[in-house]
């Protein structure tokens, strides 16, 4: 009987992936192609980048892109007022924004669902408490939160990640402590019980991984806002400091000189954009191809 | 059912304030940047530093500052501005008003495009128009509203410079106003040079907050419009030889609509919260820019202030949705 449940509620076979991925769709190619491409110039962005992007060179500073009249060859899409290769920052901003997704997101699903599990799933009291804290989150306006914490800590990559962290394990509390409970109301959760399964064993075995297809979509949006949340903060002026380039920065930077030299700040966004409707059409693709109910 | 609902929300909001400020209170404190050290003038005396953080409550422990600030809240003294020594109270009723303006302006843009594009779209179904549409609505739904600010203020303020892309009205349009809702009051006196002016200084803003708005209300209430459409009271409607857009206007948009405002009526408040930004992106005077400056200048007072302020704008928000839902519904009418 115990070796039944044990086997888990998800063992994919091969037809059944390549099922899912069909589902998915072009959202889910297009959405899973622009994250990976982003993953791919994060990782490899020395091999990539022309130059250092801190290298600066004040004798060519501000020069237009190379396809523009007064461009050069050597700078492809321009230099910034400090003379530095925009292409190379843009490749360098791409580790910082995959390093800020990656580690603010999973840190902030890993607080948001244990705490709706455990709301979820016991319910009473400790279910009342979590409830009225994210209550309490959700009335402070995200921004405004997320800029008095990284004003708290202080400028710097850690900032902008424990920022994300704080306001955002919300978003992933709020959807698993109601997914649980809708979960546990179903057949399947009780006949756990009746084979003898504690409530820790039949929350882990049972519950967690009917949430993985949730869990997964909610991650990607989250990693796509967390690229958006470094570059507020960048705006405000507490992002990542010195010469490590971030997205954020340079759209900042841009702004002061929009006037003389608009492509430094219109590319960065661009950039963000892409990234940024990657993740979603990523989150979107895979809802539709994980989603248990469109399974079958 | 409902009514003892909101009835329940109502009772926690003091709480959920009091949290709200609790916790602003103690972050704030723990900041590292001193806000006497940046409002001292360079050479001031030991002394008088002392003095001003007496002044200013800092010297006391953080419970018995809390328990003051607590006590004078109630009372509706939220305290003196550190960076622009005025009273907390008068700074946000000053500028309030202007972010209200903005954050109207936002929505009524946004329920226009949205229910334009939904209708639109329920009109298209099932040909390759609807999809493009779709496609299109879901590019607006993922940028959010700071980013189109960038991306307005870049397009018509600087490539093609049509609109101002920075404060709220022309200064050579010195009048004198009686309150701070400028817009309204210049409206409602017929002073059109001047309404006019400041909506095209909040043109730009409030298209930045609205877009991604109308976006959301364009996909949930079509939606709602093609469940709707496949009930039996349409179907029904649809035999007795009603034009589909007869039926569409008097029969299933009343009937979307309800689900429509309560899903996107909470979303609201993410649009109240954008004005923080955009207002900064537009260097627009109201309570989001003056928010930014207060952080950067570690005024304790104002921050709490502000943040209170949003808080109360958010609950108010939320029970404003519930109770329209509630009024919109005929079935909770007797309820």
């Amino acid at each position: 009987m115990a070796d039944l449940v044990l086997s888990g509620p998800i063992t994919a076979t091969p037809s059944r992936w390549r099922s899912a991925l069909a589902r998915g769709g072009a959202r889910l190619w297009i959405g899973g192609g622009l994250v990976a491409l982003l993953l791919l110039i994060a990782l490899f962005a020395p091999v990539i980048a022309p130059h250092d992007p801190a290298e600066q060179d004040l004798m060519s500073a501000q020069l237009p892109p190379a396809f523009i009249r007064g461009g050069e060859a050597a700078f492809p899409l321009g230099t910034d007022s400090l003379g530095r290769c925009v292409l190379s920052r843009l490749i360098y901003s791409a580790r910082t924004a995959v390093s800020v997704a990656l580690i603010a997101s999973l840190l902030a699903a890993v607080i948001g669902i244990a705490l709706g599990l455990i709301a979820g799933a016991f319910g009473g009291w400790i279910d009342q408490s979590v409830s009225r804290l994210i209550d309490v989150w959700m009335a402070f306006p995200p921004v405004l939160l997320s800029i008095v914490l990284a004003a708290v800590i202080g400028a710097g990559l850690t900032s902008v990640i424990a920022a994300i962290v704080v306001v955002d394990w919300t978003r992933f509390a709020r959807i698993t402590r109601a997914e649980t409970q809708a979960q546990l109301a179903r057949d399947y959760a009780a006949a756990a019980r009746v084979l003898g399964l504690t409530r820790a064993q039949a929350l882990r075995l049972e519950i967690l991984p009917n949430l993985v297809p949730l869990i997964v979509t909610l991650l990607a949006v989250e990693m796509g806002i967390a690229i958006l949340v470094e570059v507020i903060l960048s705006f405000v002026g507490i992002s990542v400091t010195g010469d490590t380039a971030s997205w954020g920065g340079m759209i900042t930077e841009g702004r002061q000189i929009v006037y003389q030299a608009p492509w430094i700040m219109a590319l960065p966004i661009a950039a963000v954009i892409i990234s940024v409707i990657g993740f979603n059409l990523f989150g979107d693709g895979l809802r539709a191809a994980l989603d248990p109910v469109q399974r079958r | 059912m409902r009514w003892s609902a909101i009835l329940k929300r109502l009772a926690l909001i003091p709480p959920t304030l009091l949290g709200v400020g609790a916790i602003v209170f103690v972050l704030l404190r723990v900041v590292p940047g001193d806000p006497i050290a940046m409002m001292i003038p360079p050479g001031a005396s030991p002394a008088d530093i002392t003095r001003l953080r007496a002044l200013y409550g800092l010297d006391q422990p953080l419970l018995s500052q809390f328990i003051t600030w607590l006590g004078q809240v109630a009372s509706g003294d939220f305290g003196r501005s550190i960076s622009l020594r005025q009273q907390v109270f008068e700074l946000v009723g000053a500028r309030l008003p202007a972010t209200l303006e903005l954050a109207a302006l936002a929505v009524a843009m946004a329920l226009l495009m949205g229910i334009t594009v939904a209708l639109v779209g329920s009109l298209l179904r099932g040909t390759r128009a609807e999809w493009l549409l779709d496609t299109a609505n879901g590019f607006f739904l993922a940028i959010p509203d700071f980013l189109w600010a960038l991306i307005l203020l870049l397009g018509f303020g600087v490539l093609l410079p049509l609109l101002p892309i920075s404060g709220r009205l022309d200064p050579q349009l010195a009048v004198a106003f009686r309150t701070h809702f400028y817009l309204i009051e210049s409206l409602l006196t017929l002073r059109l040079d001047v309404a006019a002016d400041l909506l095209r200084h909040m043109l730009l803003p409030s298209l930045a907050l609205a877009l991604p708005f109308a976006a959301l209300v364009a996909r949930l209430l079509k939606a709602q419009l093609a469940e709707a459409e496949d009930q039996d009271y349409a179907q029904i409607a649809r035999t007795r030889g009603f034009s589909r857009t007869t039926i569409l206007q008097r029969e299933v948009f009343p009937n979307a609509l309800i689900p429509t405002v309560a899903l996107s009526g909470v979303q609201v408040t993410l649009l109240l919260g954008g004005t923080v930004l955009v207002e900064r992106i537009f260097s627009y005077e109201g309570i989001g820019n003056m928010a930014i400056d207060a952080v950067i200048n570690r005024d304790f007072p104002l921050i709490q202030g502000l943040i209170l302020t949003f808080a109360v704008l958010f609950i108010a928000l939320n029970l404003a949705v519930d109770l329209l839902v509630a009024l919109l519904d005929p079935r909770l009418r007797h309820g």
